[in-house]
């Protein structure tokens, strides 16, 4: 065991990928002498030399394009963006590329890339800094999308995201980055599985399905809540695209209300889809609606504080809705 | 057309290759009017088509290692596919869209090549995104020390995408072993070259990305594989990318679904027709005493019956079961 | 003046804390805006920390070499010349701003707004939603209250297991054991249904019993007449159960009170007279019906009652064959059994065991005669029936099977 941050788990999973398989390797701004905007690839450069953590130049669809190339050659790229508002440039490589090789070739090409990207807010990001951007991707059947909420599940998940053969779209939190700590078994070689989600709460009053650092966030909640007597069920759910349906349905049924959240906006979310798969499955086990908690529908979250902090779901807002959930 | 006597032996070709030249030439050409006659037919709903750009494909494929190097070609490419090991039953199934279509299994429309097996990289249908996944093979090249180059192909409306600038600029930046050849029939779809790109030429392009430019005459296949086989060599010697611009004429519409008299006069088909490489080649090796009447018309009865067989075959071909609607979303 | 606190400064996207280096002032020192005070290294950046204000270093709280979270206090610092207005407005910022919480929804307006987990519920478990206690928001009764309902209902008959347990042996709703095991094993689906249902009768229903001797000797004689031509003819065999069936029928036309289902807080008489008879097979009991039985003759009945029983014993019972009974009759005499005393068959509020045929030296006009004799038990639900109805009802049912004969009553 060791205490890693997030970003510590995911420049080790890298590091580790990268000594495992001599095809693994790193291209995206600024990821090599410097080690990342946010040292993502800390000394990489360093341990590996210029050919395997390479600087690309300032073009997104190229650092993606390449990287789908490259792997349809036989390589494990690991492709950074270097903030996921910026991942738009790239979007027809993911969307056209990527995510349709294996059905278009009738399984002949695949494309097992990995694409890393920093998403979220709430550090003065502002607009194009701060953008949840994981509902593009998650209607779009090929792709893998990932958002770790602890360390060890940065680690594990991106493991499994370099080594699956598949398209992997993995989006890690700022805030996250050096905020959450936790004890990562780095003694092994530990592969969490892509597609299913986590049960990191059992509960009675309240189910919580969440990704990302919300499920963090949701965890020191209940354990307040609890000492109040209201138990929440948490549902972190780890892979959004394709979700684990039988694990929201389980989630959903085990209390009969549900609460949903996502830093994204509301409307088109994938909270939204969460609420459809209970709507389909769950109509006579629910107690109460299923309320989603999400950031408003305006485009962004502007740079000025208090703006930010009211686009935002807070601590407070989360609380506030389990409370009422709890109470119906 | 330079018609010097012989030049094919300059160029290290025997009479035998350029005979070979010319007979995938023409197996192009010949596939690709049969899809026009069973889509006016109503048997197939798709054409793209090849035809005016048969010596570019033909003649840059066969100045490749068709034993190792890469293609990442475009929709017009039957020239290049066919000389890499595309069979005229291949494309016959991939326009019938049948189980057993090598490039995809009925999935893809026709012109989206494919095949592993014959190192043709999976293509689609918006332009140019291609051109980075060539630079992505390139790159692996450089990477694991491996001997081969890539080679992708556009027209010249595609080279005004960002894929192109982003891939060739990441190619030169990186010195890879990438060439990047245009076919430039001078319309994309219905517009003209000079409404489409600045630069006298696209070759012209080629400087701001630091890699080596050259214009060509893409009816002329000798000459293009002249080119490319340079290019080759620059490339497996650590050279760096190539930019080739091809200069042809476009013999059709742009597709089945198109009209082309809303945009072109007949006086500019006809004289496209002048340009047509298929008579131009025809003319060099008769000159050369290599192709003879009766050579080549035992040469069109053959590809007919070749084609008459693919047909045939595609069309009685079972379509994939629709239970494999939902394979190979992810590794099964 | 005022004293003013130096916080650590957020050094960039995703950096929470940061170590101070080197302290660059010392206290006492006088240093203007923006003058460096400290080096301070993060993941991110290395950088100096300006000073936020003129005045003079009060007090330095972190030592070089520590690492503190950002927004966590590292010196004081006082400043020169006086607060403004303004200033002091902007350190006494108003926090308190709660307003008190306004309940919108007009309490009790929920209680009947019921969710589908909380219907669902109290359908699969016989619940009445009016009994439950809501504890949601306008009272409305929620999933985790219909559980906790269910769950002291359970509680409360498991305290009374004894006589649960002498109610249920005496009842012939009971099927015989032929379970060979002394450890517990699973109910199944069948097995809970009977015992949530028998559970929920003996709880509810305030149960009141009368038996009466009813002399069959000729019902006996015209079946033993009739009983081989009618195997021959039909292909199975005549029992007394259709004719007693039959009898019960009648008698509830006459009797309609006898013939409904409580609903919570109204009786529904029915229409339509279904009987539900009990069917047991190996392990299960079922109680199919016989639907419209005043309208079937005797062989009708009979028939009625072969297919159900085969049915339950192939196991191809459907739920619309054990559905809308209203009245109950039950084949105790099966078992040998003279005596005993039934369960309701919830909702309904009547259920009549007909026990064994026995020869018996009855005396008639002060002669002993040798009499078939049977004793039907009637147990009511005394919420509904007293027992001058149920007295009359099965004095009819009584008369018309001792009238029983060929002259009377066509098979």
């Amino acid at each position: 065991m060791t205490e890693l941050n997030y970003i510590q788990a995911i420049t080790l999973a890298m590091e580790e990928e990268m000594n495992r398989d001599e095809n693994v390797f790193v291209v995206g701004e600024d990821v090599g002498i410097k080690g990342g905007v946010f040292r993502a690839t800390d000394d990489l450069y360093n341990k590996f030399g210029e050919d395997r953590v390479i600087d690309a130049p300032l073009a997104e669809s190229a650092i993606v394009g390449v990287g789908v190339g490259a792997a349809m050659y036989g390589m494990r790229p690991i492709a950074e963006i270097q903030f996921a508002d910026f991942i738009f440039p790239a979007v027809n490589q993911i969307i056209s590329e990527a995510a349709k090789i294996r059905y278009r070739s009738n399984n002949d090409w695949n494309c097992p890339i990995t694409i890393r990207a920093p998403f979220g807010g709430g550090i003065s990001g502002a607009l194009y800094h701060s953008q949840s951007v994981e509902a593009i991707f998650n209607s779009t059947p090929g792709l893998k999308v990932v958002v770790p909420s602890s360390p060890r599940d940065a680690r594990g998940l991106l493991k499994a995201a370099i080594r699956d053969n598949d398209p992997v779209l993995f989006f890690e939190h700022k805030r996250a980055y050096r905020l959450l700590k936790e004890d990562v078994p780095t003694e092994e070689d530990e592969i969490i599985p892509i597609g299913k989600a986590a049960i990191k709460r059992e509960g009675e009053d309240v189910t919580v399905i969440t990704y990302g650092i919300n499920v963090s966030i949701t965890e020191k909640i209940a354990t307040k809540l609890e000492k109040e007597g209201t138990t929440v069920h948490l549902l972190d759910l780890r892979t959004i695209y394709p979700l684990d349906q039988e694990a929201i349905i389980e989630a959903a049924k085990k209390t009969g209300k549900v609460l949903l959240i996502t830093e994204d906006n509301k409307e088109g979310s994938i909270i939204g889809e969460v609420s459809a798969i209970i709507a389909e499955h769950c109509l006579f086990d629910l107690d109460a609606p299923v309320k989603r908690l999400a950031a408003p529908d305006v485009p962004a979250m502007p740079y000025a504080q208090p703006l930010e902090r009211e686009f935002i779901v807070t601590e407070d807002k989360i609380e506030d809705e389990i409370k009422q959930l709890a109470r119906f | 057309m330079k018609t010097v006597e012989n030049e094919h032996v300059h160029l290290g070709l025997t009479d035998e290759d350029v005979l070979e030249m010319y007979k995938k030439m023409l197996l192009a050409r010949k596939l690709d009017e049969r899809m026009w006659l069973l889509n006016r037919a109503g048997k197939i709903p798709f054409v793209i088509s090849c035809q005016g750009q048969e010596a570019t494909q033909v003649g840059a494929a066969f100045a490749l290692d068709r034993e190792v190097d890469y293609i990442a070609p475009y929709y017009r490419d039957f020239g290049v596919v066919l000389s890499f090991g595309f069979t005229a039953k291949d494309i016959m199934l991939s326009a019938f869209a049948k189980e057993e279509d090598p490039n995809s299994g009925g999935r893809q429309m026709p012109g989206h090549f494919s095949s592993r097996k014959h190192r043709i990289i999976t293509g689609s249908s918006p332009v140019t995104t291609q051109v980075p996944h060539a630079v992505g093979f390139a790159l692996a090249a450089k990477m694991k020390k491996e001997s081969f180059v890539t080679l992708t192909t556009l027209g010249e409306g595609s080279t005004n995408q960002g894929d192109f600038h982003e891939g060739l600029n990441f190619a030169g930046v990186h010195k890879l072993p990438i060439i990047t050849l245009v076919e430039n029939n001078k319309l994309a779809i219905s517009v003209p070259y000079d409404k489409q790109v600045a630069s006298e030429t696209v070759a012209a392009r080629a400087e701001s990305y630091g890699m080596y430019g050259e214009k060509i005459d893409g009816t002329d296949p000798l000459q293009v594989f002249k080119v490319i086989k340079e290019a080759r060599e620059r490339a497996i010697n650590g050279e760096g990318p190539s930019l080739i611009e091809a200069e042809t004429v476009r013999l059709t519409a742009h597709s089945s679904d198109d009209n082309d008299a809303a945009y072109r006069t007949k006086e500019e088909k006809e004289a496209d027709r002048k340009n047509d490489c298929m008579v131009k080649f025809a003319d060099y090796l008769k000159s050369c005493g290599i192709l003879t009447d009766s050579i080549e018309k035992n040469l069109v009865e053959t590809i007919q019956h070749e084609i008459n067989e693919a047909t045939k075959y595609a069309e009685n071909a079972p379509f994939a079961p629709v239970a494999s609607l939902t394979d190979y979303v992810y590794e099964q | 003046m005022s004293i003013e606190k130096i916080v650590m400064p957020k050094l960039g996207e995703s950096v929470n804390e940061g170590t101070i280096t080197t302290w660059l002032v010392e206290v006492g020192e006088h240093v203007n805006e923006y003058d460096p005070i400290a080096e301070v290294m993060t993941d991110k950046v290395n950088a100096e920390i300006p000073s936020s204000y003129t005045g003079t270093i009060q007090e330095i709280i972190v030592q070089e070499g520590e690492t503190i979270k950002v927004d966590e206090l590292i010196c004081y610092i006082k400043t020169d010349g006086k607060e403004t207005a303004e200033e002091l407005n902007a350190t006494k910022e108003k926090i308190d701003i709660d307003e008190p919480m306004t309940e919108t929804t007009e309490e009790g307006s929920m209680s009947h707004r019921y969710s589908p987990a909380v219907l669902s519920l109290s359908q699969k478990h016989g619940v009445h939603l009016d009994d439950v206690t809501g504890t949601g928001i306008g009272g409305r009764i929620t999933r985790k209250d219909i559980q906790k309902y269910i769950q002291n209902r359970k509680s409360t008959i498991a305290e009374d297991t004894t006589q649960t347990e002498k109610r249920a042996s005496k009842s012939v709703v009971q099927p015989p054991s032929t379970d060979p095991y002394n450890e517990g094993y699973e109910l199944t689906g069948v097995r809970k249904a009977i015992a949530d249902k028998m559970v929920l009768s003996t709880t509810e229903i305030p149960h009141a019993w009368m038996t009466v001797e009813v002399d069959v000797t000729n019902l006996v004689k015209y079946r033993n007449n009739v009983k081989q031509s009618f195997k021959d003819k039909e292909g199975f065999n005549l029992t007394y159960f259709p004719f007693f069936i039959y009898a019960v029928a009648q008698a509830l036309q006459a009797h309609p009170i006898l013939n409904s289902t409580w609903q919570g807080k109204k009786i529904i008489q029915h229409r339509d007279i279904n009987i539900s008879i009990a069917v047991a097979n190996e392990n299960e009991l079922y109680v199919p019906v016989i639907r419209n039985a005043d309208e079937k003759t005797v062989k009708g009945l009979a028939k009625t009652i072969h297919e159900l029983a085969n049915k339950a014993k192939t196991n191809q019972l459907t739920q619309n064959d054990m559905t809308n009974g209203t009245f109950t009759v039950n084949n105790t005499g099966t078992f040998g059994s003279v005596s005993s005393m039934g369960i309701i068959n919830y909702p309904q509020v009547a259920i009549l065991q007909v026990e064994s045929i026995v020869k018996r030296p009855v005396i008639i006009e002060d002669m002993f005669a040798a009499r078939d004799m049977v004793n039907l038990s009637l147990s009511l639900d005394h919420r509904v029936l007293d027992g001058l109805v149920a007295g009359r009802f099965i004095q009819h049912v009584k008369q018309i099977l001792e009238n029983i004969d060929e002259t009377t009553t066509l098979i």
